[in-house]
């Protein structure tokens, strides 16, 4: 069964687990330099001009792995020498154009860019153009196509462009950091710094839990990855790396759920503040509407923060599908409850690592979440859950939830909140198509990504948020 | 008297949730509040055990069923 769905996040893979491999044995600074030889061997080269070349590639990203570039507050990062400077000219006439006498993409040109050749063939005059796409769509051979770089299609933030050196530069003004330009790349030149030298050293440091205890709060997308093994089995491995315990983030989704259902009857109007991405791009693009974001946690967080207040000296992992959360932790208000995150991606390198085949191991256990808190993997679950949490709390407030599936519809919902014409009072601004399943961390994205988080959901033993919740007022009833 | 009821995933599904309310009961029944704190820790370690719960650090297994005698043979006892 596939482990990952391209031969960039293989890459990416083989070089964490390198550089993890190298930290548990205390040896990866003499050993750094070795490294891209390591992953790279031989004289011949199999993706880039030479060897060398693909070796200096690796030497970055072993630097991205190790934390990459601190002088760089982003997370998501691009090494310019892998970056292939892909050609971005815009709309062009391929020679599929038949030289037709309709001429509709001249018809439908707002700028007359368009001029017709002695053969009838149609030219577009870049300096009139304005890449509006209507010749494109208007041309029944679609004989004109847009050169776009892949890296600038996936940012539907616009934060990419092409810098002085024609390489991919990311505006860190606009970035909010959701990695749909690392997925996408098809050079990887674009990627996320990795943390796990940290998760490595809290790990070690804790003297298998006795100094301190290491707790991984795993995101509930994990329902939907590491399908080659059961999901007990992840648990087992997440355990056997080191952790003292797995946590479902999934239960921080039942606290917020209820929190934000109150909120929401408060105010009137409220958007979620689950997904990081999506609250970057509030603030930075939207910063009117900031203050209707939820003031409650994320689910993470809001775990744990529970978790800290069982145990104070404790540390505290994300693992999950989003390179957004390596954002969100260092936040002034997250900083004291989560101590680092880890992708799915990284977890799988951290298991190979230390040669975990978690195929073979015994089925653990992870429940301590309602079907509500799981769902918020995937869009929609959200709203589903706030109407939940509204019902189970008696709270008379008429919901009408806008869920918002990948950072598009954020932006169209949001502009016409900006002018208060939305029909809905509730966002649900995932930034992520799909939800959370198709982060950018994930090591797979499939169509069954839905269903198996609505299956896991339907798994969970407590059925009801309040159910799920009630041990977080243990102390106080 | 402090205590503390394991909350981590092997305890949960095995009742853990009904073992603190039976225990937030019986303790607001005897009028302990005062007396008894209690508090959740995810995971002690001993899954095969559970409901894991310790009183004062000991360590006690405890079933949904057995809250009662639990708390009238162990807990009381402590106080009194």
């Amino acid at each position: 069964m596939r482990k990952f769905d391209t031969k960039i996040q293989h890459l990416k893979y083989k070089v964490l687990r390198s550089v993890a491999r190298h930290a548990w044995n205390d040896d990866l600074l003499q050993s750094i330099t070795d490294i891209p030889k390591e992953i790279m061997p031989g004289k011949e080269p199999t993706m880039r001009c030479c060897v060398y070349k693909e070796r200096a590639i690796l030497a970055e990203r072993v630097k991205i792995a190790m934390g990459g570039d601190k002088n760089n507050p982003n997370v998501i990062e691009v090494i310019d020498i892998a970056c292939d400077d892909c050609p971005a000219s815009g709309y062009y006439v391929t020679d599929t154009c038949r030289g037709c006498i309709a001429h509709r993409c001249e018809d439908v040109c707002p700028k007359h860019a368009l001029t017709f050749d002695e053969h009838q063939k149609a030219h577009i005059d870049k300096s009139l153009c304005i890449n509006c796409g209507k010749c494109a769509a208007a041309c029944p051979y679609n004989a004109i196509n847009n050169r776009k770089r892949p890296c600038e299609n996936a940012c539907k933030v616009k934060a990419i462009s092409a810098g002085p050196d024609g390489s991919a530069s990311i505006s860190n003004e606009k970035c909010i950091s959701c990695g749909a330009c690392v997925y996408m790349c098809p050079f990887g030149a674009i990627t996320d710094k990795s943390f796990i030298l940290d998760v490595i050293d809290m790990i070690k440091k804790s003297e298998g839990n006795s100094r301190y205890k290491v707790y991984a709060v795993v995101a509930p997308s994990i329902a939907s990855q590491f399908t080659y093994a059961k999901l007990g089995q992840v648990v087992t491995g997440i355990e056997k790396l080191g952790f003292h315990h797995a946590v479902e983030a999934a239960l921080g989704a039942d606290m917020v759920a209820y929190g934000e259902a109150r909120e929401l009857a408060e105010k009137g109007f409220l958007t979620s503040s689950c997904c990081p991405a999506f609250v970057s791009h509030v603030q930075k693009k939207y910063p009117k509407l900031a203050e209707h974001v939820s003031h409650n946690l994320s689910p993470a967080a809001m775990i744990a923060k529970y978790i800290k207040s069982t145990d104070p000296t404790c540390r505290i992992v994300f693992i999950g599908p989003c390179t957004a959360k390596k954002m969100e932790f260092r936040l002034e208000h997250v900083r004291p409850y989560i101590d680092s995150v880890i992708t799915f991606e990284e977890l799988q390198a951290l298991f190979d690592s230390k040669d975990i085949d978690i195929t073979t191991l015994n089925e653990g256990v992870l429940d301590n979440a309602s079907y509500y808190g799981r769902i918020f993997a995937r869009s929609g679950g959200l709203s589903d859950a706030v109407v939940e949490a509204l019902k189970e709390q008696n709270i008379d407030f008429e919901v009408k939830p806008v869920a918002c599936d990948g950072i598009e519809q954020c932006n169209a919902a949001l502009l016409k909140a900006q002018v208060g014409k939305l029909d809905g009072n509730f966002i649900e601004g995932m930034a992520c198509v799909g939800g959370c399943i198709g982060g950018a961390g994930c090591l797979t994205h499939g169509p069954k990504n839905k269903a198996d988080v609505d299956a896991y959901g339907k798994e969970a033993m407590e059925k009801t948020i309040s159910d799920a919740i009630s041990i977080y007022n243990i102390g106080n009833k | 008297m402090k205590i503390t009821i394991c909350i981590g995933s092997s305890c949960h599904l095995k009742g853990s949730r009904q073992v603190v309310e039976g225990l937030q009961n019986l303790v607001a029944k005897h009028n302990l509040k005062d007396v008894v704190e209690l508090e959740g820790t995810f995971c002690m370690g001993k899954c095969q055990t559970g409901v894991n719960v310790t009183v004062d650090g000991e360590f006690y297994s405890v079933t949904p069923d057995g809250v009662e005698t639990f708390f009238e043979t162990t807990v009381l006892p402590r106080i009194k």
